[in-house]
């Protein structure tokens, strides 16, 4: 059983006022199968922590480990991450002129894999995923996320997530810009890969609307970088209802 | 009589200034009123004649030269030049003639005459011209294929005439080395359609400099594509004339420059009736040390062109350190009534929020690199509108990429910054 493991983690960053300490101290174990949810005030370092997993060059690991069946993650490169199963959902996925979403997946697929899918079953796989997600055939032909509305984007997103199955996804704030019946196809789409490769999920957002369609086993409060309370869902619920104030009094700001 | 508004933005990118803060995901965009004191000199005044007595010494302060390494240049400039003929494949087609005729035949000059020393010197000192003729309303491709100029310093003159209604897909090939000044009339018939591709795939230390007029006939579309992706020093400035009502002219670029390399193209499009529209859209890649390109994209909408659509634009993708892309886009309006006129250039190194998506899912990074670049380039592989030519450049783009890979390997990008200068 696959199982990812963060411990102690502390990530800062550069900014124009000097180096800002972000994460201070995180420690959480996800196993597959599990779905956690990370909630959380605006800065309080959720989006660092999807980051901080997939490698990206801008956060500065300060100490501590993530993880993945105990192979340390924080050493490999970017994809070398996503080749041993970890998936970061994008809460800003970049425009990539010039290169298909059809050509992206197939690389994709082929670098996760070490060989190009079979050329008929993966044609196949790409258009009853798009179907299901209520994304149009010609999506498969336009431009990598070039001219998507808010929506298309994370539903790119989780295409590639049903696609190119991996162990462990992060979605950061997938459900932020959606109305609300995208925000059920999206989640259908999260739900379904879940079920079908039992992958464990950290689902990162600022709402419990999500919550609703996607339930969390676990719920984590993320207050000034550190896990502030955890428990199931009935947090989310009582968040729902007080908001962060709670966890706000006598928090520093950071 | 109309006040002329004239816009000069320049942008240099300079990508050894260690300390320029980087631009969010590393485009800068030009901002406009690069005034700086200079008179605004309009283009269409600029002096034409096709006698190289009548102009001056280049000093390489001139508007034409001075993003030019003028000083590796005096031979093609100032020298003297073999103006004979020179093998030339074209396979045959039907309706269209390829023959060398002497210097009186009238449809020289018909095109446009030069405005710098080189091209003067061109047109000074060849024996016999290149003229293709094309005839016949038919699809048809045609190929003109040099590879062995040499070394010698060469002149040489081509007129490619196109009658009215005719069809066609010149592609112009280049390759092996040069060392060459020329001059290249494109007479486009009333409704023609044609579409001239210039393939510079020159050899390592071939110096070409050469100037591409087009007049264009009433109605007629005129695609004119410059790719240019091997030599030492290639200049290649394309400038059409839209002196007929409903011309409609789409100058394209490509160019990739290695290490060394310095690739440079004046674009000039000349809206002188009704109803004429224009699209500039110039792309290239920079990569090694030294690797220099330059971009001028004039564009003078007359008094005389009620109705004009225009737009142009030049982006470049910078791969490496060290390298250089000078981008200037001018645009000069006599008239008010106009449907559009439109001018972008942007500079930027590699995304690095693109290279981290792509490896997030997975993709090594020199594949990602790989993707991003051919990505960047292909849009304007696909409107030259020939399958056989953007499976070519296709290949072509990926050695060029292969070659950054093995020869400036893994750069550090992530350092690499910009600064602009107006």
């Amino acid at each position: 059983m696959s199982v990812l493991e963060i411990s102690d983690l502390h990530v800062s960053v550069e900014t124009d006022q000097g180096t800002k300490q972000i994460l201070r101290g995180v420690d959480l174990t996800i196993n597959e199968g599990e779905i956690h949810a990370i909630m959380g005030p605006n800065g309080s370092g959720k989006s660092t922590l999807a980051y901080t997993i997939a490698g990206h060059p801008k956060y500065h690991v300060e100490g501590g480990s993530v993880k993945l069946d105990g192979e340390e993650v924080l050493t490999m490169s970017v994809d070398e991450r996503a080749r041993a199963g970890l998936f970061l959902a994008m809460q800003y996925p970049v425009e990539i002129p010039g290169v298909t979403v059809s050509n992206f997946l197939r690389t994709a697929k082929t670098a996760l894999d070490g060989e190009a899918p079979a050329i008929r079953g993966w044609i196949k796989d790409v258009r009853e995923s798009m179907t299901r997600l209520r994304m149009d055939p010609t999506f498969a032909e336009r431009n990598v996320n070039e001219g998507f509305s808010g929506g298309e984007k994370k539903r790119n997103e989780i295409l590639q997530l049903e696609l190119l199955k991996p162990k462990f996804a992060v979605l950061d704030e997938t459900d932020s810009g959606l109305d609300v019946d995208a925000l059920k196809i999206v989640s259908e789409g999260v739900n379904r890969a879940k079920e079908n490769t039992g992958l464990g999920l950290l689902l990162i957002t600022h709402y419990t609307r999500i919550l609703r369609y996607i339930r969390p086993d676990f719920v984590h409060v993320f207050v000034a970088g550190r896990v502030a309370e955890q428990g199931g869902h009935e947090l989310a619920d009582r968040l729902e209802d007080e908001g962060y104030d709670r966890f706000l009094a006598g928090a520093p700001l950071s | 009589m109309t006040t002329p508004i004239a816009t000069n933005t320049t942008q240099s990118i300079d990508t050894v200034s260690p300390d320029a803060a980087p631009a969010q995901h590393g485009a800068k965009a030009h901002t406009d009123g690069g005034w700086s004191g200079v008179p605004v000199q309009t283009r269409s005044a600029r002096f034409a004649s096709a006698d190289v007595a009548d102009f001056g010494p280049v000093t390489g302060r001139e508007i034409v030269w001075k993003y030019t390494p003028v000083a590796r240049l005096g031979h093609l400039i100032d020298g003297d030049l073999d103006g004979s003929s020179y093998d030339v494949g074209f396979p045959a087609v039907d309706d269209v003639s390829v023959e060398w005729v002497p210097r009186t035949d009238s449809r020289i000059g018909s095109a446009g005459l030069p405005e710098e020393r080189a091209s003067a010197n061109a047109w000074s000192s060849f024996d016999e011209a290149l003229a293709v003729t094309i005839t016949g309303e038919d699809e048809k491709q045609v190929v003109v294929a040099r590879s062995s100029l040499g070394e010698t310093a060469r002149a040489a003159h081509t007129v490619i005439t196109a009658a009215p209604f005719s069809r066609a897909l010149v592609i112009l090939e280049n390759a092996g080395s040069a060392n060459l000044t020329e001059n290249i009339e494109f007479v486009i018939g009333d409704s023609a359609d044609i579409t001239v591709v210039s393939l510079q795939e020159w050899a390592d230390d071939a110096i070409h400099l050469a100037s591409h007029f087009a007049v264009v006939g009433r109605d007629a579309r005129f695609k004119h594509v410059v790719v240019t992706l091997g030599g030492d020093i290639v200049r290649v400035n394309p400038s059409v004339h839209l002196a007929n009502e409903g011309g409609d002219a789409e100058l394209l670029g490509l160019y990739f420059a290695d290490s060394g390399q310095h690739l440079e193209q004046q674009v000039y499009v000349d809206h002188d009736a009704p109803h004429t529209k224009s699209r500039v859209n110039y792309k290239g890649a920079l990569q090694g040390v030294k690797a220099r390109t330059v971009w001028i994209g004039d564009v003078l909408i007359r008094h005389s062109a009620p109705g004009t659509d225009s737009y142009e634009q030049n982006r470049n993708l910078v791969l490496t350190e060290g390298t250089r892309a000078d981008s200037v886009p001018n645009l000069e309006i006599e008239t008010g009534d106009i449907l559009g006129a439109g001018h972008a250039s942007a500079t930027g190194r590699f995304d690095d929020e693109q290279l981290f998506y792509l490896q997030a899912r997975g993709i090594p990074e020199q594949e990602a690199r790989r993707l991003v670049v051919r990505g960047f380039l292909i849009e304007i592989v696909q409107k030259i509108g020939s399958a056989e030519l953007q499976e070519h450049l296709a290949v072509r783009i990926e050695e060029e990429l292969l070659r950054s890979a093995t020869v400036s390997g893994a750069a550090p990008l992530a350092s690499a910054t910009e600064g602009a200068s107006a």
